[in-house]
C-alpha cells in the first residue's frame, strides 16, 4: 500500500510538471510572457538543476565541495564546441557536457575525496580555479574573450532537464546508494565500520553531481550567447552555494525553492550588482549565526503534508547532525 | 643565467609577501581551526588604508605601514568577535561558510562604498635605488619586501617564542580547554592571534601596492588563496612552516613564469596544493596525525 502510494506522489509530480510545462509554453508562444521573463525563467531553471546537483555532494553526502563552477565550465565550453565547432545537434551537446564534467568529477574526485572538510573545500576551490585558468589560455575556445554559442536553449527542453535532475537525484537519494551517502554524511568513520565502501559512494555522488552540473552548463552556454572564463569564478561557485545552504544542508526541496528564490531576487537586482553581493554575504552570515541548519534543515517540502512521517531523505534526530 | 637571478629574486619578493600572509592564516587555522578566507580581504583593506594614508594624509612609506598595521589589527579583532565568535561551538562547516560571507561582503562592501575602480599606488615616496649585485639587477622595491617582511617575522617569533601573550597562543593552540583550565582567557588569546596575523595581513598590503603599483577591491582573493597554498604547503597551523612555503611558492611560481609558463602562474599555485593535499596532507614542516574516533 505504501509503495502505490509513493508511486501515485510520484506520478502525481510528473503530471503537475507537464502540466506546467505545457502552461508555460502556451503563455511563451501567445507571448504573454515577454523576454524578460522568458530569460529569467531560463535562469531560474538552470539554477535549479545547479542547486540540486550541489545538494546531491554537500547536503546529501556531505563532502563541501566549493568548486562546483569548475564542472558548470567544463559543460559549457563541451557543449559549446560540439555545437558551435562540430556542428552536432543541442541533445548531444548535453549528454556530452554532462558526460565530459563528470569524467572530470572522476578525476578531481578520486584523489581528493579522500580529504575532508575544510581541506576537499579548498581543493575543490583550486581544480575550479585551474579549469578557468586552462580555459583562458586555450585560443581554440576563445581565451580571455570567450565564445560566442548560439541561443539554442528551448523551453520543453529545459524543462525536461530539469524534470530529470530532480527526478535521477531524489530516486538515488532513496535508493541504497542514496541511504549510504547519508549515512557517510551523518558519520564517515561510523559508515565504514557498517561496511560502506565511503570512498566509491562519495565518488559516486561527486561524479553524478558533477555531471548535472556539466548538464546545467550546457543549458548556461546556449542561453547566454557567449561564454568566458570570468563566468566561472569562485562567485559562481559561492552563488551555487548558497543555494544549497540557505535551503538547507540535506533538502532538496529547500535548495529548489532557494534556487528559485534567488534567482528572481537577483534578476531584479541584476542592475546593483554589488548591493546583490552585500546582500548575499549578510543573508550567508546571518544563516549561519542564526539558522545553520538552513531554511528547511533535512525536511522535504512534502514533510509539511504528511506530518508524523519522517521526510525522504532526512534524519530523525532533530536536524541536529545535517552537517559533516 | 642572469635571467633565472633575476626570477629568482623577484620569486623571493613575492613569496615573502606570500609568506606575511600566510602567517596570519596558520596562526589563526592552529587556533581556531578555521580556514579565515577574510584574510585576503583584510589584506585589500590594508593595502587601501596604506594607500590612503599616503595620498589622503601624505604620509611616509613607514607611518603609513604601521597605521595600516594598526587598522588591520582592530578590524582583523571586530571581525572575531562579530562573525566567528558566536561559531565557536559550531560545525566546522558552518565555520568555514561563515567565513565565506564575511570574505564576500568586505569585498563588496568596499566596492559599494567607493566603487571597482582600481587606484594607482604612489611608487616613489621611498626614494629607493636599484642595486647591482654580480651584474644582476635588483629593484630597491624587491630589498624594501624583503626587508619588511624579514623585520615582522623576526618580531613574530619573537612574539610567540618571549612574550606572555606568545606563549599563551601557543598553548591554546595545543589545547584549549588545558588552557582555560590553567587560567588563560582563551577568548582574548584568540583575538590577539587574529590581530596579530590581521596586522600582517595589512603590511603585506601596503608592501604588495608598492610592488604592483595598482589595487582594486578584489585584489585579495588570489593572493589570499595562494597564502593559504602556502601556509598548506608548510604545515598548516606551522609558523616556520607558512615562512618556509610562502618563499616557496613565490620561487616556484617565478621559476614557472621564467619557463614559459607565465599564463599558467595563477594555476601553479593550485596544482601544487592539490598535490601536497594528495602526497603530503600535513605539509612539509608538519607530522601526521592520527584519527581518533
Amino acid at each position: 500500500m505504501k509503495k502505490l502510494n509513493n508511486a501515485k506522489g510520484f506520478w502525481g509530480s510528473v503530471v503537475l510538471a507537464v502540466v506546467f510545462a505545457v502552461v508555460v509554453q502556451f503563455l511563451i508562444n501567445g507571448g504573454t510572457l515577454n523576454p524578460f521573463y522568458v530569460n529569467a525563467l531560463f535562469s531560474i531553471g538552470i539554477n535549479i538543476i545547479l542547486a540540486a546537483s550541489l545538494h546531491l555532494i554537500i547536503g546529501i553526502t556531505g563532502q563541501f565541495s566549493i568548486g562546483h563552477s569548475g564542472f558548470l565550465a567544463v559543460g559549457a565550453y563541451v557543449s559549446a564546441i560540439i555545437t558551435m565547432k562540430l556542428g552536432l545537434p543541442f541533445p548531444v551537446a548535453i549528454l556530452a557536457a554532462g558526460a565530459a564534467a563528470a569524467v572530470a568529477g572522476l578525476v578531481i574526485g578520486v584523489p581528493t575525496l579522500r580529504l575532508r572538510g575544510d581541506y576537499l573545500a579548498i581543493a575543490t576551490l583550486g581544480f575550479a580555479e585551474i579549469m578557468r585558468i586552462v580555459f583562458l589560455n586555450i585560443d581554440y575556445v576563445g581565451g580571455a574573450s570567450g565564445m560566442t554559442v548560439s541561443h539554442l536553449i528551448t523551453w520543453p527542453w529545459l524543462i525536461a532537464c530539469v524534470a530529470i535532475t530532480i527526478i535521477i537525484i531524489v530516486n538515488f537519494t532513496n535508493s541504497t546508494h542514496g541511504r549510504a551517502c547519508i549515512s557517510i554524511r551523518e558519520n564517515e568513520i561510523a559508515a565504514d565500520a557498517m561496511g560502506i565502501n565511503t570512498t566509491y559512494y562519495k565518488v559516486m555522488a561527486f561524479v553524478i553531481g558533477a555531471f548535472f552540473a556539466g548538464v546545467a552548463g550546457a543549458l548556461h552556454a546556449h542561453n547566454f550567447y557567449i561564454i568566458q572564463p570570468t563566468n566561472f569564478g569562485f562567485l559562481k561557485s559561492f552563488d551555487i552555494l548558497i543555494f544549497v545552504v540557505l535551503g538547507g544542508l540535506g533538502s532538496m526541496s529547500g535548495a529548489v525553492l532557494a534556487a528559485i528564490l534567488l534567482t528572481i531576487i537577483s534578476t531584479f537586482l541584476a542592475n546593483y550588482p554589488e548591493v546583490r553581493m552585500v546582500i548575499y554575504s549578510l543573508v550567508l552570515i546571518a544563516m549561519m549565526l542564526f539558522r545553520p541548519q538552513g531554511l528547511m534543515g533535512t525536511k522535504e517540502i512534502t514533510s509539511f503534508f504528511k506530518l508524523g512521517k519522517s521526510a525522504q531523505g532526512g534524519s530523525q534526530d532533530a536536524n541536529k547532525n545535517t552537517v559533516a | 643565467m642572469e635571467q633565472l637571478i633575476q626570477q629568482l629574486v623577484n620569486g623571493i619578493s613575492l613569496g615573502s609577501i606570500y609568506a606575511l600572509i600566510a602567517l596570519g592564516y596558520t596562526m589563526v587555522y592552529g587556533i581556531v581551526k578555521l580556514i579565515n578566507f577574510a584574510h585576503g580581504d583584510v589584506f585589500m583593506v590594508g593595502a587601501f588604508i596604506g594607500f590612503y594614508s599616503i595620498t589622503v594624509l601624505h604620509l611616509g612609506f613607514f607611518p603609513a605601514l604601521l597605521i595600516s598595521m594598526v587598522a588591520c589589527a582592530i578590524f582583523g579583532v571586530l571581525i572575531e568577535r562579530i562573525a566567528y565568535k558566536p561559531l565557536r561551538n559550531a560545525t566546522r562547516i558552518a565555520a568555514l561558510i561563515t567565513a565565506i560571507g564575511v570574505s564576500l561582503f568586505i569585498e563588496y562592501g568596499t566596492i559599494y562604498i567607493r566603487g571597482a575602480q582600481p587606484e594607482a599606488y604612489p611608487s616613489n615616496i621611498v626614494p629607493l635605488k636599484s642595486l647591482e649585485i654580480f651584474g644582476v639587477k635588483i629593484s630597491g622595491q624587491s630589498i624594501l619586501i624583503l626587508a619588511v617582511s624579514l623585520c615582522l617575522m623576526i618580531i613574530l617569533q619573537f612574539i610567540v617564542h618571549k612574550t606572555k601573550i606568545g606563549k599563551a597562543m601557543r598553548a591554546v593552540s595545543h589545547d584549549q580547554d588545558a588552557a582555560k583550565l590553567m587560567g588563560i582567557n582563551v577568548n582574548n588569546t584568540i583575538s590577539a592571534t587574529f590581530a596579530i596575523g590581521s596586522a600582517l595581513a595589512g603590511a603585506a598590503g601596503v608592501v604588495f601596492g608598492m610592488y604592483y603599483t595598482k589595487i582594486e577591491p578584489l585584489m585579495g582573493i588570489i593572493p589570499g588563496l595562494k597564502a593559504f597554498v602556502a601556509a598548506v604547503l608548510g604545515g598548516i597551523g606551522i609558523i616556520p612552516g607558512a615562512m618556509a612555503g610562502g618563499l616557496l611558492l613565490g620561487v616556484i611560481e617565478a621559476l614557472v613564469s621564467a619557463a614559459g609558463g607565465s599564463l599558467f602562474r595563477d594555476a601553479v599555485a593550485f596544482v601544487v596544493l592539490i598535490l601536497i593535499l594528495i602526497f603530503r596532507p600535513a605539509g612539509l614542516f608538519g607530522k601526521n596525525v592520527r584519527e581518533k574516533v
